[in-house]
């Protein structure tokens, strides 16, 4: 066993010209935290191993483990890493004042704040309570929802919640109608 | 859904990917599995490598044939007349007609034998159209499709059903009414000659496939269907996979291993964000929106109307008032009808493409958009951006600026001039979001498999979850509305909305939310262990019944589980219902209860333990014995017989006649595209379905059939390299470097006419729009003879549009509203357009 562990580093008699750089080089996930998640993109559901270090993704794997995937990605789901880390992805809130050419920089609390007033307004300015015909309704059509099948289920349940039995908006659409 | 629901009962995925490579046969159709699903395509091939035959039906020779023994082309929006052509052969051969096994199982787990109303007319009777066709509101009165025999009203029930129908049943299957013998009449003349006329499908080679398909279905062998989107955008999309729900029905392949349809889903939540809805007509878990009509005024009234009194159905009361104690908490009492009155109440089509219209037209003013992308995502994109124009305001919450949040200054209508950001008058905002290793959450993947995604980092900057966004929405709504004592204000306080935070951005914690989803019981807040314990009297919560018992009464989420294995890998992940991988499983048992082969096997019934067991979770009553009559007067899954697996219809039978839930008729039928260059040849008084939803507006205008202006076929299909209307990869280099700009398929034979050859540029028109690409000269896609007639196919991503790095013209500017009248999904698939040689003047590609 020591004599094999010897010849490791030997090919032929001499010792094999190794830098002290290459024999301390690591692998880049080597102590990284692991995490799993499953990608974005279609739905097949395939397992990735997400390789974290200092609170930045280092890298995105297939997870071997899955019994989907058993280690593999398809293009879409290899470029997950990019796509977290795309140089165009936006990290800011812009905003576009009515008939303006231009987008301004806001806060995300003043935006929030911001739609919260505006979804008010125009649910006050549109509710229905009683329909034509008498029946409770409850409801708004001045407001409308799509997206959903790109987030999560329970991102879906509570834009359900909120907006249909909470806010009384009934046009909310997804993906899974086109 | 609609189209496998109707017929087995739940609109999902019927078995699974991995189930796919103990298949003998797999017929893909309407979908190009291994370009657009790569990694569940492998299951296919280890399929293949075992011995199945894969056989690729589809107008574009892709990967996907490549890889198939079979390759099909098949002329766009004829797929119904190759499937019924199927279920006519098989219904007449030698084999279906002497191999027992196929009436046993037909007899047993399908409604053949029911007796059919004597009023019921079929389209071969009426010229195209079913009886109850009202031609003035182009709708059917669908009364006279139902069964023949006695109503039973019931009582003494808490809360109200439907009456119950003894239908009568011939177990000969000779009766002239009975639901076989009605099957058999309408397809009788969807023949291989047919299948040629309309199709373009060479008989001898339709033949192929249908003996193929029959010669592995059977005890010992199974044949699995894959579809995905290219059957369902037609205005006839759910009768198409209806169709195959029939056919598979007919050969025994459903509930089995290697056997089932198999919906390929393109979204990671597509079946998620059905199930859990975000979509107008439906709350979660499949339970019905109620409508603004009398009928569903109160709760026992929405009972006695939609409640069954048979099958699982009849436990509704159990899920919707579970459902309400989950939103409205307190305020739900049993005095109040557990707050009904606050659900809204839906009057009218609210569907995608009526959304935008309704945009259009002022009726919608605000809009929130969250991982879509209309502007060039929406069909008839010129009208779906004027529609975002004409808003009051905009939210639009993405990764990248996609076209819906840069419209106003970056559409083609404002880079010619046409119009200018100082007409628009929209406020937008746009929001960064986060991606799926950015937060904790749940996707459920195309065969209903929910699966946990940890998150690994904070999202950067501003972005944040929309579990952030819509709690945090909902927290300042709550306040503007504090002391609000009109309906609007009382609805907004009566909702549930105190969930824990965690982290630097208050993120909420979504365990909390997915045991809200999962269910508890109301006095301790103990998780319950499934839809089992669920109670109509406001004792539980639930906010979906489906996902009932993901998270355990211990408190761990099942999704999170992560042991995977060779077969069912039943702790990997969770697949509502119950943890069940293949649905209706109890048909992979004989009606007696045995395995109907050692080589299918896969749940059986064990007379010493007196419980069904095998590979799976039985999607069945685990104790009920295959002997098991039910008492008269029986209801709910008492009232099924040990030998019905479709636990959700009202009979335990797989449905070969519908008589309720399809709009367009209890029988699949073929209709032509709305935009065809042909006629139909079944019925040329009708060649178009007749109850299509159309938008007679004069911004979406059609073309007529066989219009000389637009004369060929054009269809839409997605590459590996991009993901739907492009939002999360015409932005990333990486992949837009593998796949830099948009294109246009076309046939040699149609370049040589027109004179195009690869790489020139193309202009594509029709009535709505035109859009602009380079061609693509190749032979994947063939001119198909057409009754006599060459009827060339031209090609076109979808995913392209103006903004990001792999930029092209959109196709969506081509197609028109237009839908199916059941699922109300738009008919991109198939319609009609002209093609020639240059470039648009105002230029929309950069």
């Amino acid at each position: 066993m020591q004599l094999l562990q010897g010849l490791r580093n030997h090919i032929g008699l001499v010792p094999n010209p190794v830098s002290q750089a290459t024999r301390q080089a690591r692998s880049r996930i080597r102590g990284a935290e692991v995490s799993i998640s499953v990608c974005p993109y279609c739905a097949v559901g395939c397992s990735q191993l997400v390789y974290t270090k200092d609170g930045r993704i280092l890298d995105i794997e297939g997870n071997y483990e899955s019994p989907i995937n058993g280690g593999t990605l398809c293009p879409k789901g290899a470029a997950t890493w990019q796509l977290i880390h795309s140089p165009l992805r936006e990290l800011r809130v812009k905003y576009r004042a009515p008939y303006s050419d231009h987008w301004e920089e806001r806060s995300l609390d003043w935006a929030m704040e911001r739609i919260a007033q505006l979804v008010k307004q125009t649910r006050d300015a549109t509710f229905v309570h009683r329909d034509e015909n008498g029946l409770v309704v409850n409801r708004t059509l001045g407001i409308a929802h799509l997206g959903g099948a790109t987030l999560d289920n329970e991102e879906n349940y509570l834009i359900k919640k909120l907006f249909t039995g909470g806010l009384g908006i009934v046009a909310v659409e997804n993906q899974a109608r086109i | 859904m609609p189209g496998l629901g109707a017929r087995l009962g739940r609109g999902g995925a019927t078995t699974t990917l991995a189930s796919l490579a103990e298949s003998d046969c797999i017929v893909i159709m309407g979908s190009n599995m291994a370009e657009n699903h790569p990694v569940g395509f492998r299951f296919v091939v280890k399929a293949r490598e075992r011995g199945a035959r894969i056989i690729h039906v589809d107008p574009r020779f892709s990967r996907t044939s490549a890889l198939a023994d079979l390759h099909v082309p098949i002329r766009p929006g004829s797929d119904l007349v190759f499937l019924g052509a199927l279920v006519n052969y098989v219904l007449n051969s030698e084999r279906w007609n002497s191999d027992p096994f196929f009436r046993e199982y037909v007899l047993h787990y399908t409604n053949a034998s029911v007796l059919v109303s004597p009023d019921f007319r079929d389209t071969e009777d009426l010229a195209g159209v079913f009886s109850g066709y009202d031609p003035q509101q182009h709708r059917y009165d669908p009364s006279s499709w139902q069964y023949a025999g006695r109503v039973q009203p019931l009582d003494g029930e808490r809360w109200p059903c439907r009456p119950r129908i003894e239908p009568e049943r011939d177990p000969t299957l000779q009766h002239p009414n009975c639901a076989l013998q009605v099957v058999k009449r309408h397809f009788a003349r969807y023949t291989p000659e047919l299948v040629e006329q309309a199709c373009g499908v060479p008989r001898d080679l339709f033949v192929e496939v249908a003996d193929t398909i029959l010669a592995n279905s059977g005890r010992d062998r199974t044949t699995a269907f894959c579809y995905a989107v290219a059957w369902t955008q037609h205005t006839i999309g759910t009768q198409i996979i209806s169709c195959c729900a029939l056919l598979q029905l007919l050969l025994g392949n459903i509930g089995r291993p290697g056997g089932g349809i198999l919906a390929l889903r393109g979204h990671a939540t597509i079946q998620g964000s059905t199930d859990i809805p975000t979509l107008f007509d439906l709350l979660p878990g499949y339970l019905k929106m109620p409508q603004a009509i009398p009928q569903h005024a109160t709760l026992a009234d929405y009972f006695a109307h939609e409640r069954p009194a048979t099958g699982l159905w009849y436990d509704m009361p159990k899920f919707l008032i579970s459902l309400l104690k989950a939103w409205y908490g307190d305020a739900a009492t049993p005095e109040n009808d557990f707050a009904y009155e606050f659900l809204p109440k839906i009057g009218g089509d609210y569907s995608f493409q009526s959304i935008l219209t309704m945009m259009k037209d002022g009726i919608i003013k605000g809009l929130f958009v969250m991982g879509m992308n209309p502007a060039v995502g929406g069909q008839n994109a010129r009208l779906a951006r004027q529609a975002l124009a004409n808003l009051d305001w905009l939210v639009v919450r993405d990764v990248h600026e996609i076209e819906t949040a840069s419209f106003w200054y970056d559409a083609p209508e404002v880079r010619s001039g046409e119009v200018r950001p100082q007409d628009i008058k929209t406020e937008v905002f746009f929001l960064p979001a986060a991606i799926a290793a950015e937060k904790d959450g749940t996707f459920t993947n195309t065969h209903r498999l929910v699966q946990w995604h940890d998150k690994a980092v904070d999202p950067p900057g501003d972005a944040r979850s929309e579990a952030h966004f819509v709690f945090q929405l909902g927290q300042r709504l709550k306040e503007l509305y504090a002391g609000d004592e009109s309906p609007a204000g009382r609805q907004i306080a009566a909702l549930t909305w105190d969930y824990p935070t965690v982290g630097p951005h208050q993120e909420l914690d979504l365990m909390a939310v997915a045991r809200e989803i999962s269910g508890y019981r109301v006095s301790d807040g103990r998780p319950v262990a499934g839809f089992q314990e669920l109670a109509d009297d406001g004792s539980t919560a639930c906010g979906c019944w489906i996902y009932s018992g993901i998270v355990t009464p211990e408190g761990e989420h099942r999704a999170k589980r992560r042991r995977g294995d060779d077969r069912a890998s039943l702790d990997w992940g969770f697949a509502w219902p119950a943890n069940r991988r293949i649905l209706y499983n109890r048909a992979s048992a004989d009606p007696q209860g045995r395995p109907w082969s050692e080589r299918k096997k896969w749940i059986w019934w064990d007379p010493e333990q007196q419980r069904w067991v095998g590979y799976d979770v039985p999607d069945f009553p685990a104790s009920k014995p295959p002997d098991y009559q039910p008492p008269p007067g029986a209801r709910g899954l008492e009232a099924h017989p040990g030998t019905a697996p479709f636990i959700m219809m009202l009979d335990g039978q797989g449905w070969l006649f519908v008589p309720r839930g399809l709009l367009d008729g209890p029988l699949p039928t073929h209709y032509e595209p709305w935009e065809t260059p042909v006629t139909n040849p079944l019925y040329p008084a009708q060649p178009r379905s007749p109850v299509a939803p159309v938008f007679l507006r004069p911004d979406n205008p059609y073309h007529e059939i066989g219009d000389p202006r637009y004369p060929y076929v054009i269809t839409t299909y997605r590459l590996t390299e991009h993901h739907t209307a492009g939002g999360m990869s015409r932005w990333v280099p990486w992949l837009a470097e593998l796949q830099p700009a948009g294109f246009v398929e076309l046939s040699p034979e149609l370049a040589r006419e027109l004179g195009i050859t690869t790489g020139d540029w193309v202009v594509v028109e029709t009535a709505r729009g035109c859009a602009e690409a380079r061609a693509l000269v190749t032979e994947r896609v063939q001119p198909l003879v057409i009754a006599g007639r060459t009827v060339h196919v031209i090609g076109m991503p979808w995913h392209f549009g103006f903004g990001g790095l792999a930029t092209g013209g959109i196709a969506n500017e081509l197609a028109a509203l237009v839908k199916d009248p059941n699922s109300l999904i738009h008919e991109a698939k198939s319609f009609t357009c002209t093609i020639r040689k240059g470039r648009l003047q105002e230029g929309v590609v950069r």
